[in-house]
């Protein structure tokens, strides 16, 4: 049983879909990614998984249960936590207290585990414990990358969503970004990655869905893909 | 988009707190221990109660009475500290607030006044006690109002709900203007109850009675202090809430609702809570203005009402409840320090025209700020939200060695704020 699977997914903004039909499933453990132009539908993708997207047709699974209906934040309980695009960090709190946010919902059980978690956040992400108390919104876009990404992980997600994590970072903080990306699925977070790098993204994951105009045009194995001439062409700038 | 600073480029940025005046009376008074808190906190508000039986002659109104005036700051500061509630800490731009005042009003005018059909001060309601009764009736029911308003608007967002709610405020008053049979239309509804206590050969209807005209104690002065009682009462509730969970939400919700909601915040939830409390509290106020008046009539309850009390809220700083208070005092105050003035400082004015022009002056006034000041004369804090005296304590600890040239690492500064 995989750990998500969406099936047949059409959304709708007004008279326009924006996705259409697009069936996918999520292993326990992978790492998936989901590639396409601007306006493939990726994001809207996302929002239907987090919830903050009303569905049109077709449902979403998570663990073996239909969470089409489920609300947003139903959805942090049962475990799917979202980066959102653009980072969404809350310019007004500090560092620290856009982690704490994130563990707003899954409350932790001991002050052991918080601290715990939160030990593991400042470990991929040392700057932000350089950083902790300055304000969110004064923070670089990579270190605001990083405050989203540490915050969905203090909610200890199944299944974490990230939204284009590299979208107007420098080329090398990308590369860090990536590398952390690929650390955290490895220490048994299943990650579900959207992304227009494709390069970076194809080359760190398990699978991957190539959405065009809203439908999957193609899936399959990372480095596959990658090797794919379609692809390369497509999505590399290879001729 | 550097994420490469050097060390010490990154220490300033992190440990020089950008700090204004509020910041800097926020770290000098949650550095102090409790009892020097209580020590000054005390003798500053018993400063403010007295001061409508001192009268200093510098603050004192020459056109109205000051007592009654300071009774209307009261009420005000009331509806600003629940404006802010919704605006300020839940960004939720409310602009009929002036429609929970109103019910707060009515409800207390209709169960209390022998102009209303629902007069219950006929029959087994002494009219000693029937205002007491009616208040907390007020409340409960603006509190369900605003449920109601707020149910099927705030899934609206930004100006849409910023419409609805202007659409909700002249629909109350309307209501009120319309109803005849009920709310006596244009005439209102007179001889509301008011607590009756301190009966004396003075002041044979007790002190609160609009009859009790014995300055400097008169009726506005014993309201001013009722509504001191009440403020303090309210500041510490909703002082408790913003410090908990649901204050935490509100605070997200303010500044980002979806990834509020991402990250596991029923938003729905928390704008009805903010809503709700925010109207029982603006109903509270409400009652309170029928009790000392007595009287209510539609006309008092204009839209324009609504501008005045989000003026205050904005004027004072959104978010802080003690700038909101101060912005509540500007909006009452001023207009009535001109009103009846023909001098100021040796020159001639004709002061009741600067007061009947109190919208244009808050409309500039308003104007200005945003150019220099858009976070109100006493902002909320912009750092440090939720994370205790111990955090502003290793602030300012860390910002005093700043400013005295002293070289400390960055890990020793924080130390203290884990």
């Amino acid at each position: 049983m995989p750990l998500l699977e969406l099936k047949d997914l059409t959304l709708a903004y007004g008279r326009i879909e924006a996705v259409r039909g697009v069936s996918l499933t999520v292993e326990e453990g992978e790492l998936v990614t989901l590639i396409g132009a601007n306006g493939a539908g990726k994001t809207t993708t996302m929002r239907a998984i987090s919830g903050i997207r009303p569905v049109s047709r077709g449902s979403v699974w998570f663990d073996g249960k239909d969470i089409t209906r489920m609300k947003a934040h139903e959805r942090v309980l049962a475990g799917i936590v979202q980066a959102p695009e653009g980072r969404g960090v809350f310019p007004g709190m500090t560092v620290v207290e856009n982690l704490e946010m994130g563990a707003y919902a899954r409350k932790f059980a001991s002050k052991a585990e918080h601290d715990e978690t939160v030990d593991r956040v400042y470990e991929l992400f040392p700057r932000l414990k350089e950083r902790r108390t300055q304000v969110g919104g004064t923070l670089s876009g990579g270190e605001q990358q990083m405050v989203a990404i540490g915050r969905a992980l203090m909610a200890r997600p199944r299944l974490l969503l990230l939204d284009e994590p590299s979208m107007g970072l420098a080329p090398l903080v990308i590369q860090q970004i990536f590398r952390i990306v690929s650390e955290i699925n490895e220490s048994g977070t299943t990650v579900l990655l959207v992304e227009q790098n494709a390069q970076q993204a194809l080359s760190r994951s398990h699978r991957a869905y190539i959405l065009e105009t809203g439908e999957v045009i193609k899936s399959g194995n990372g480095k596959e893909l990658l090797a794919d001439p379609a692809v390369k062409q497509a999505y590399l700038g290879v001729a | 988009m550097t994420t490469s600073t050097s060390g010490s480029a990154s220490l300033d940025t992190v440990e020089t707190p950008n700090i204004g005046i509020g910041d800097r009376f926020r770290l000098w008074w949650d550095a102090l221990a409790r009892p020097a808190q209580w020590g000054i906190g005390v003798p500053f508000i018993v400063l403010i109660a007295l001061l409508p039986v001192i009268r200093p002659p510098v603050l004192t109104t020459v056109g109205t009475d000051f007592g009654s005036v300071l009774a209307q700051f009261g009420m005000y500061a009331l509806l600003a500290i629940g404006l802010n509630v919704v605006v300020g800490q839940t960004g939720l731009l409310d602009l009929g607030y002036v429609g929970f005042y109103a019910i707060g009003a009515y409800t207390v005018g209709l169960i209390t006044s022998p102009d209303s059909p629902w007069n219950l001060t006929d029959d087994w309601l002494s009219r000693d006690w029937a205002w007491l009764f009616a208040v907390p009736i007020a409340i409960g029911i603006t509190a369900v109002s605003g449920l109601i308003l707020g149910s099927p608007t705030l899934r609206l967002r930004g100006d849409y709900l910023a419409i609805v709610t202007l659409g909700f405020g002249e629909i109350v008053r309307l209501l009120a203007d319309n109803l005849t049979t009920l709310t006596g239309g244009g005439r209102g509804l007179s001889q509301i109850a008011y607590p009756v206590v301190g009966e004396s050969a003075k002041n044979p209807n007790g002190v609160f009675s609009a009859g009790n005209t014995h300055s400097p104690l008169n009726s506005g002065t014993w309201w001013f202090w009722l509504s001191i009682v009440l403020i303090i009462i309210t500041l510490v509730l909703v002082g408790n809430l913003e410090r908990s969970r649901v204050g935490r939400a509100w605070v997200a919700i303010r500044e980002d609702e979806d990834a509020a909601e991402i990250m596991g915040v029923p938003t729905f939830k928390f704008k009805l809570w903010a809503f709700v409390i925010g109207a029982s509290i603006g109903g509270l106020s409400g009652a309170l203005y029928a009790g000392q008046v007595q009287f209510v009539v539609p006309t008092t309850f204009n839209v324009i009402n609504s501008m005045l009390f989000l003026c205050a809220v904005v004027l004072g700083g959104q978010g802080n409840k003690l700038g909101v208070i101060l912005g509540a005092f500007i909006i009452v105050y001023l207009p009535n320090f001109f009103l009846g003035r023909t001098s100021l400082l040796g020159f001639q004015i004709n002061g009741n025209d600067i007061a009947n022009y109190k919208y244009l002056f808050f409309g500039l006034a308003l104007v200005v700020l945003m150019i220099f000041r858009p976070q109100g004369l006493i902002p909320a804090r912009q750092k440090l939200l939720a994370y205790g005296r111990q955090v502003y304590v290793a602030a300012r600890d860390a910002y005093r060695a700043l400013t005295a040239r002293t070289e400390v690492s960055a890990d020793d500064a924080k130390g203290g704020a884990r």
